[in-house]
């Protein structure tokens, strides 16, 4: 609790106590003393705990801020005085003030669980200087200078090892909690924390570029971009509060005029009016809420650039996606061997041989599947046949590794039904020994990630790719796509992402995921830009609206989600809030609620909305069951 | 020039609001954002004009919120 929320609760304290003592005894009328002695009774607890607020009406008239809560509370209790309604005059300003001081506690206490959410900026870097290393600020640290990282230490600055190997936690940034491994050569960055080894680093990156500070001036900023609900509600509070005060003025006037009731009456339900007349519930829930939500997100591993997209996210209709690097992993992996007269081992064993003294990505990723060593000895001979493949003597067996060419070359009849993809095929001694299937992979919680969207109601998917058609068609039918179009070039990406945003209903939004490599113009172009691996890429981060940390297309799901449990809440605290008030308002013009109902509606209301927006953080839910312990 | 000036005791999200129109209406500011939740004011004015324009704001936000201090 802060300085000025203790002194508060002192008050409360003081003030309640002394109130609860009063109340009993003049209620039950034990004591029949003279009225003044009662007035000043009650203005001992009424001054302890109203004269701040007193204070600042009487110093905010003075400079032509009428309209404001501190007035009308003002205003209200002190009409109770007048009119004998001393105890009302005390709890008003009581209940008002616990009020205060529960919404100060809960936005300070939601505000710090961000902030500790969102603690990952570096205290300190320990780098060399004259060969001693120094502890210094990590703004001091210049590109090329070297830095060393302990274990527990959180790496201050983007760079690349130069010593040492570790497991770095990158949590803080992905929400994904399974340690990686990172050796020499690796670029590293800045905000994971080293596990286990000592890692010498060399910063390529000063501390206002590297990660850690650009995801913290993006989140810390988010909440800047207001939503249209937001907006919605500043606008209303505008005119919501000088709208209550003057129907408390004409209540308090025209009735008794036209009906003759007594004064007294009337102006008593007015104070009620005033009482409720303070949209502070409303005002502080919603963008509460949306802060709630986007540091919700980031513990998710996703950052949303602003409230107005986290807003936007829960209308998605179409979901758009580049296929390499966000539905595939874009390297290239063996998918299928299929040997013909050998085993299957044997069959990537002289592949693997084979390719053994190539680099190309398809021999890369041949010895990949292998993955045992290729011992040389066994290699007598080799020979590329540029185009076409290769040749090679193995344990004294030619061995005949390449493309269809290669087999019409040499003779060898093969089987043609192959599936889609790049194909090996392979020969031993002019005999076709089978092929080998390579393909790009298909991110393992891809097809989750498609499933998750439908459930979650989005309408249509669809997938924008330059690759083959054949190869395009086939990811799409794997992964239930529901529209996927191929060889398209950079321009033509745009073009179809215009005509799925024209057929799309007018209210509902599009998104579209891609890398952030190259597909800049179609992220910009997209209602909401969704950009994957935002791990090191500035360019990602810069052209998108919402960065996944991770490689895992399913958290484009858990962003959904956690937008529309956010826009849940803002909604049910609107509609609550409002319901709430208007009810008062119409028993009180009524005579059916009195100033204890109106100050107990406002204040409950206020509590209640306000637990409801801290909801908005809990992301647990949404996050991988490991973590749930 | 734009700053970001942290905030101390920004009570209410309504007097945010009404602060941030305050300082919007200053002759000289470009933009200014006040963000409750952050506590924090982003205000932007030309390079000549900033100091001025900051003790301009600073004084229309006391107006409102009389406790509210810029912590620079």
């Amino acid at each position: 609790m802060s300085k000025k929320e203790k002194s508060l609760l002192k008050r409360i304290l003081i003030a309640g106590g002394f109130f609860a003592v009063l109340l009993p005894v003049y209620q039950l009328e034990m004591v029949h003393g003279p009225p003044r002695l009662e007035l000043l009774l009650f203005l001992i607890p009424y001054a302890i705990i109203g004269w701040d607020i007193l204070w600042k009406a009487a110093r905010n008239i003075s400079r032509g801020q009428v309209f404001d809560e501190n007035f009308l509370m003002s205003i209200a209790t002190i009409g109770a005085f007048f009119l004998g309604e001393y105890a009302e005059g005390v709890a008003v300003m009581l209940f008002y003030q616990v009020g205060e001081l529960f919404q100060s506690h809960a936005v300070s206490k939601s505000r710090r669980s961000i902030a500790d959410l969102m603690d990952i900026r570096p205290d300190y870097a320990n780098v060399m200087r004259n060969g001693a290393l120094v502890q210094v600020d990590p703004e001091e640290v210049a590109v090329g200078d070297t830095i060393v990282v302990k274990p527990g230490e959180r790496i201050p600055l983007d760079g690349v090892i130069t010593d040492g190997c570790s497991t770095l936690d990158t949590s803080a940034l992905t929400g994904e909690s399974a340690p990686r491994d990172v050796e020499v050569g690796q670029d590293v960055i800045s905000g994971c924390i080293n596990q286990t080894g000592v890692l010498t680093i060399e910063v390529r990156k000063e501390f206002g570029q590297s990660t850690v500070a650009k995801v913290l001036e993006l989140v810390e900023n988010a909440s800047d971009k207001k939503s249209r609900s937001e907006n919605f509600i500043t606008r209303f509070a505008r005119y919501y509060t000088p709208a209550v005060v003057y129907a408390a003025i004409a209540l308090s006037v025209i009735p008794p005029l036209v009906t003759g009731q007594p004064l007294f009456l009337w102006i008593e339900r007015a104070l009620t009016f005033l009482v409720i007349s303070c949209p502070c519930a409303l005002v502080i829930s919603v963008p509460l809420s949306f802060f709630g939500g986007i540091g919700g997100a980031s513990k998710c591993g996703v950052l949303v650039k602003g409230s107005n997209y986290l807003e936007l996210l829960a209308d998605a209709e179409t979901v758009v996606f580049d296929k390499t690097g966000t539905l595939t992993k874009g390297n290239f992996v063996v998918s299928e061997i299929h040997p013909q007269g050998l085993s299957q081992e044997q069959l990537l064993e002289l592949a693997a041989y084979t390719e053994h003294f190539s680099s190309h990505p398809i021999a890369t990723s041949i010895q990949a599947a292998y993955g045992k060593a290729v011992d040389p000895e066994r290699i007598k001979e080799i020979e590329e046949i540029a185009g076409h493949g290769i040749r090679a003597l193995i344990d004294d067996r030619e061995v005949l590794a390449g493309n269809t060419k290669l087999m019409r070359l040499k003779g060898i009849s093969y089987s043609d039904d192959t599936p889609v993809g790049t194909v090996v095929y392979l020969a031993v001694d002019g005999t076709y020994g089978g092929y080998i299937l390579i393909s790009d992979e298909i991110k393992a919680d891809a097809p989750k990630a498609i499933q998750e969207l439908k459930e979650i109601g989005i309408r249509q998917t669809v997938m924008l790719t330059g690759d083959a058609d054949a190869v395009g068609q086939k990811v799409a039918s794997r992964l239930k796509l529901d529209k996927a179009y191929t060889e398209l070039l950079p321009a033509d990406k745009v073009e179809r992402l215009e005509e799925l945003m024209a057929e799309k209903s007018q209210k509902k939004m599009l998104v579209f995921v891609g890398d952030g490599i190259n597909d800049a113009p179609v992220l910009a172009r997209a209602d909401i830009g969704i950009a994957m691996g935002g791990l090191g890429s500035d360019a990602a981060i810069e052209a998108a609206d919402i960065v996944i940390m991770t490689d895992e297309p399913s958290k484009i799901a858990t962003v959904i989600k956690i937008s529309k449990k956010t826009l849940g809440i803002v909604w049910q605290n609107i509609i609550f809030a409002l319901a709430v008030k208007a009810i008062v308002l119409i028993l009180g013009a009524l005579g059916y609620a009195n100033m204890w109902g109106a100050v107990f509606a406002d204040v409950g209301v206020s509590i209640l909305a306000i637990l409801n927006a801290i909801r908005a953080l809990n992301v647990n839910a949404f996050l991988p069951a490991k973590q749930n312990r | 020039m734009k700053k970001i000036i942290k905030l101390q005791d920004l009570d209410c999200a309504n007097c945010a609001a009404k602060i941030e129109n305050a300082i919007a209406k200053l002759d000289g500011v470009i933009d200014v954002k006040v963000n409750f939740m952050g506590q924090k004011m982003t205000l932007e004015a030309p390079d000549e004009q900033f100091d001025n324009v900051l003790a301009q704001a600073q004084k229309a936000a006391r107006n409102i919120e009389s406790d509210l201090v810029f912590l620079g």
